[in-house]
């Protein structure tokens, strides 16, 4: 009882919740969603979390201003903003590699200690480790938390088909190719059974084929395992493709601007009219805050 | 193919052109041996033991100091390069030790030794201690951070992280740490042992001199350089090329 009280007084902190929208109708939705985040235990939630960081020059940076956002168990969450709104970090705070200056990350009520085997984060560099096979690599975690050998080898064997790389279970990584090295990591990340996977900019390298072919398994994945997906993009189109919901943020203070929530029907497609004109919707929004970005980088460039 | 074609024609033009101008007595013999005196010497040299002996007494001594430097050295390096505190002293006084050319120790190890063993492995330890060191320094710096935010993530922590990722990772930059360690106990090691007789390639060398005799001195200095070669240059070098590859730190070169 107690429990459920504090969950759904701790999930409706109605002031600070980022106004809601819904793409194809355009129509923004003051405090209430009707998405209802009370109903469970959110699986993740942030409350106004911000970071900062003293700069070379001795001024101060502020990455992550009040951030507020709460996530669902099995939801697939979308997180797009203009490069350097701090979109990384957020995910560092959540997989316990940084720790926020003030506020708090909670993962099930419980407050993060420090990295996990709860939640894995996919690098935008992956950070496959090449002295080891690909087996070896997706077996990691779970030699790390001293799984016996042989349930290793199986569960390796599992997960790698899932990503269809059995047959390379014993190349190196420097032997593969760019999408299959991503299916590595995502392999070596599920192993480990996460409740919440964390994917930073996941495909940014990738070529179109490759990429429109990994947003398939990767839905296909998470339809299967049902974990909960934070996804970090600056690619708008395919946050809608792959998300229950996004999230915008803004450029420096990383702040949430707005939620859209994404109700179209799965499996989506890059090329689907319906996605293209939310991504569209979103992308409206989402120029003003490149533009500040950019006028920051180029300076004066810009203005003139 | 091509390439040994290549080596091949540049060797033999090099002794013709050496054989032409002994034979040719440009310079006197004493001074300017001729190639099959060189390989005369070098066989009778291989014959009679005396070079098989040198050569081993010479690597016993490499494999103990170089052994103990590299140990010494994996440590220091790795305690300098995670303390800001032993940076900025420890570490600056390598840097600066390292302008001193290795057999300068040669007189503080014969006053604390004697003329014993022990004097030119202290000579040797001091060649390559210090390049290990850093280098062992710098490989640990420059590891890129991802591996071990990706071995916490995975659930790697303390000692499991530093023997399954930072050590392995690591791994490129020691054996260039160790190729280096290598490079400086050798060139030691020979001044050392060319300074104070005791057996050993070094003193061979010195030997050649006192006898006057230009082949045997030109016939170790081949050894000498025969066997740097193919220490450092064919084991240390396959070694780091194919780590490298592997890691994937290989560039065009």
């Amino acid at each position: 009882m107690m429990q459920l009280l504090r969950n759904s007084l701790g999930a409706v902190p109605a002031d600070h919740r980022a106004p809601f929208r819904a793409p194809g109708q355009c129509k923004p939705v003051g405090v209430a969603t009707s998405w209802e985040p009370s109903l469970a235990t959110p699986k993740l939630s942030l409350n106004n979390v911000s970071l900062g960081y003293a700069t070379n020059s001795g001024g101060r940076l502020v990455a992550l201003k009040n951030i507020n956002l709460q996530v669902q168990p099995g939801e697939f969450l979308c997180i797009v903003g203009p490069s350097g709104c701090g979109k990384s970090t957020l995910l560092h705070l959540i997989a316990g590699l940084h720790r926020q200056t003030s506020g708090e990350v909670l993962v099930d009520n419980a407050p993060v200690q420090g990295p996990g085997t709860d939640r894995i984060l996919i690098f935008q560099e992956l950070g496959l480790f090449p002295w080891l096979t690909v087996a070896q690599n997706v077996e990691f975690g779970m030699r790390m938390n001293g799984s016996p050998k042989k349930e290793r080898a199986t569960k390796a064997k599992e997960y790698l088909r899932l990503v269809h790389l059995q047959q390379f279970a014993d190349s190196y990584t420097h032997q593969l190719s760019g999408g299959m090295r991503q299916r590595v990591a995502l392999a070596r990340a599920l192993a480990t059974e996460p409740d919440v996977l964390l994917m930073d900019e996941p495909f940014a390298a990738l070529d179109a084929q490759t990429r429109d072919l990994l947003h398939d398994e990767l839905e296909r994945i998470w339809a299967e395992t049902r974990r909960t997906i934070v996804f970090v993009t600056h690619n708008v189109r395919e946050a809608v493709r792959l998300g229950d919901r996004v999230v915008l943020m803004t450029f420096r203070p990383g702040q949430i601007k707005r939620e859209y929530k994404i109700d179209l029907h799965r499996p989506r497609h890059l090329e689907d009219v319906q996605v293209a004109a939310s991504a569209r919707e979103i992308l409206n929004d989402l120029r003003e805050e490149i533009n500040k970005s950019l006028e920051e980088e180029y300076g004066l460039e810009t203005r003139a | 193919m091509k390439r040994a074609l290549r080596y091949l024609f540049f060797y033999s033009a090099l002794i013709g052109v050496w054989a032409l101008l002994a034979k040719l007595r440009v310079w006197p013999p004493y001074i300017f041996p001729t190639p099959w005196g060189v390989a005369e010497t070098l066989w009778a040299g291989f014959a009679d033991h005396s070079f098989w002996i040198a050569i081993g007494v010479s690597m016993r001594r490499m494999l103990i100091g170089y052994g103990i430097s590299v140990v010494l050295g994996l440590f220091l390096g790795l305690g300098v390069a995670s303390n800001k505190f032993l940076e900025d002293t420890v570490g600056g006084l390598l840097v600066s030790l390292q302008s001193l050319p290795s057999i300068c120790w040669l007189p503080i190890a014969v006053l604390w030794f004697g003329l014993t063993e022990k004097a030119i492995l202290f000579v040797v330890i001091m060649g390559s201690l210090l390049s290990v060191t850093i280098s062992m320094e710098t490989g640990r710096k420059q590891l890129p951070k991802i591996y071990s935010m990706a071995g916490k993530n995975l659930g790697a922590r303390g000692f499991t992280l530093f023997w399954h990722v930072t050590l392995p990772a690591s791994l490129p930059y020691i054996v260039t740490g160790l190729k280096q360690g290598w490079a400086f106990a050798w060139r030691s090691l020979i001044s050392g042992e060319m300074i104070f007789v005791t057996l050993g390639l070094g003193q061979l060398l010195m030997m050649g001199r006192d006898l006057n005799d230009m082949s045997q001195v030109i016939a170790v200095m081949i050894l000498i350089i025969a066997l740097g070669y193919i220490i450092d240059g064919l084991v240390f070098k396959s070694i780091e090329r194919h780590l490298q590859q592997r890691w994937g730190l290989a560039t065009a070169s």
